[in-house]
């Protein structure tokens, strides 16, 4: 039998199995040899889990055989980030310091996917510890674009994009903490939706920077992606910072009227985009205006300080996050150190990539003595106004809808040798990080070359619901 | 300049970071960079700007507060399972203090 792995949608594994044309053993089979043999040209995965996936499969099709429900995403090919940890299963986070990493416990929004009968096929690469916008920095290889194989997927949830894109996963959990699940999926002409700080519980997520840090999912649909969001999404005991808010049925919501619906056009977004990405997303605005959507200009004046705020907190937390990488407890170690500082500084000098040990100085530097109140306390201040900013904003607009990047995928290379720069690029994903208001990318079509574009919404605090909708009201109407 | 080779070499100190000489002459120069670009933060007027520390709060005080219920951690073999060097169900770091 042959089934077409890389098109299947989750309403299509669903009917298979009902409809008895595959089982999930044989969906699990067929999943896992295409990914395996369609992995060489991306380097998407890090790790294949054969015999987790088929005893998640075989759990399906026994739950199937007794006529039991068999959960939302029964029999469903799912890839996670390695940044997620997976029980028994290697976690690498894309660095040489845990290659060998077994963790022994699983990330709640792992427990939740296989608790709705997800198979889980495979670990991603990503950069290293989550940092980065390209993927260029993980020590395991670059991840190349599926659409374009001389390019970058983007970053740091580089693999995850691209399995979903290329077909070799239905769909995918990331992680995003500055851009890194919704920059990827523009990149990748994938649905990538960073949801609610809080919405989503983030035990077992890789500390990179815990104020900011979301888990998120990927979908070659907004029907896909809303349909993983739903199944990982709530109260978690196990993460304090999980929000208590209720969980809506973002399936039953999405199909939704989006006339009379206001959305926000950030002026400070437009200015000084490049024609290539700027004349998709115009377009992408006129197809929801003929959907009865009623464009706003508006002003978000904090915008400039963004990035200076983001790499100031984002650092300073990470700095305080990778201090527990030191040789002792899981991380490999340098022969015979001489002692215990020695063992420290070359387990890290070693171990860690430029990237990390770049954005470590960093955090260093701003929480050092002396520099505190000039970096981190401002840095938290402008936060705040960036926060006031979008919260004046929702009093008059239901959504607000910006680019995703600056630009369209770059080459493999092409912007590797000027940190700062890659730093920049990462403006429009940032604001709604720091505001930790719910913001997805939904691709809104390609540049004269046939890259991927994605369109950013950002909505209100939890209203997922809304931007999802939106989301789905403009793939609809694009599409027809 | 911005920060300084002397400077980088006190915070790779700090960080427990060994860094080469090459990295320190290019830290410094990244590092440079960044806080350059950083310094726009001082046109920004926070005066009485509360800086903001948590995102999002809306639980009550103690609504983070679990149920007191048994449960079981980690076994001692678990939690060592991928530790480099471990002996007698410790983990084994070198000396500490030099005699």
């Amino acid at each position: 039998m042959s089934i077409e792995v890389a098109k299947l949608t989750i309403a299509g594994v669903t009917a298979g199995l009902r409809s008895k044309e595959f089982s999930a053993e044989e969906l699990c089979r067929e999943a896992l040899a295409f990914a395996e043999a369609e992995n060489p040209k991306t380097n998407a995965y890090l790790t294949f889990s054969p015999d987790r996936a088929l005893a998640a499969a075989r759990r399906v099709d026994a739950k199937l055989a007794a006529g039991e429900d068999a959960g939302s995403l029964a029999g469903v090919p799912v890839a996670v980030k390695d940044v997620i940890v997976t029980k028994g299963l290697r976690t690498t986070c894309g660095s040489r310091l845990l290659e060998h990493y077994v963790p022994p416990y699983d990330a709640t929004a792992v427990q939740r996917l296989e608790q709705a009968g997800a198979v889980i096929i495979g670990k991603t690469n990503c950069d290293e510890f989550a940092m980065g916008s390209s993927n260029e920095n993980s020590a395991f290889g670059p991840v190349r674009n599926p659409v374009a194989l001389d390019r970058v997927p983007g970053g740091s949830s580089g693999g995850s994009a691209a399995v979903v894109a290329q077909g070799t996963a239905v769909v995918s959990l990331g992680s995003d903490t500055g851009g890194s699940v919704r920059q990827p999926a523009s990149f990748c002409g994938v649905v990538g939706i960073t949801p609610t700080y809080g919405r989503v519980s983030r035990y077992g997520l890789v500390a990179f920077a815990s104020s900011l840090d979301h888990i998120g999912p990927f979908g070659r649909s907004v029907a896909d992606a809303a349909a993983l969001l739903g199944a990982i999404a709530g109260r978690d005991e196990a993460d304090a910072t999980s929000a208590f808010a209720p969980v809506p049925d973002y399936l039953a919501d999405l199909n939704g009227d989006v006339r009379g619906k206001k959305i926000g056009l950030p002026r400070e977004y437009f200015k000084g985009l490049s024609s290539e990405t700027g004349d998709v997303i115009a377009a992408a605005v006129k197809v929801l205006e003929s959907l009865g959507c009623e464009p706003v200009e508006i002003s978000l004046p904090a915008t400039d300080y963004a990035i200076a705020s983001y790499y100031i907190i984002a650092t300073a937390e990470a700095s305080s996050n990778l201090a527990r990488y030191d040789g002792v407890r899981y991380t490999t170690r340098p022969k015979d150190p001489a002692t215990l500082a020695d063992m420290y500084r070359s387990t890290r000098g070693e171990g860690f990539g430029a990237e990390c040990k770049r954005r470590i100085m960093l955090g260093t530097y701003v929480l050092s003595a002396g520099y505190y109140d000039a970096y981190y306390r401002k840095a938290q201040q402008a936060r705040s106004l960036i926060a006031q900013d979008f919260a004046r904003a929702f009093e008059n607009v239901d959504a607000i809808i910006t680019p995703v990047s600056p630009f369209a995928a770059f080459r493999l290379g092409e912007k590797t040798s000027d940190p700062m720069e890659m730093y920049l690029s990462d403006i429009y994903t940032i604001t709604g990080s720091l505001a930790g208001i719910p913001c997805m990318s939904v691709p809104a079509g390609v540049t004269p070359s046939g890259l991927p574009v994605g369109m950013q919404i950002l909505t209100r605090h939890f209203d997922e619901t809304g931007m999802l909708r939106l989301a789905r009201a403009y793939e609809a109407g694009a599409a027809g | 300049m911005k920060i300084t080779e002397q400077e980088v070499r006190y915070v790779a100190d700090l960080a427990n970071l060994k860094l080469s000489d090459d990295e320190i002459h290019k830290m410094a120069h990244d590092l440079d960079e960044i806080l350059t670009h950083v310094d726009k933060l001082k046109e920004l007027d926070t005066t009485g700007v509360e800086p903001m520390a948590q995102v999002l709060y809306e639980a009550g005080e103690t609504a983070t507060l679990r149920a007191d219920r048994e449960h079981r951690p980690l076994t001692n073999n678990d939690a060592m399972a991928n530790a480099p060097v471990t002996s007698g169900g410790y983990f084994k770091v070198p000396k500490v203090i030099e005699r």
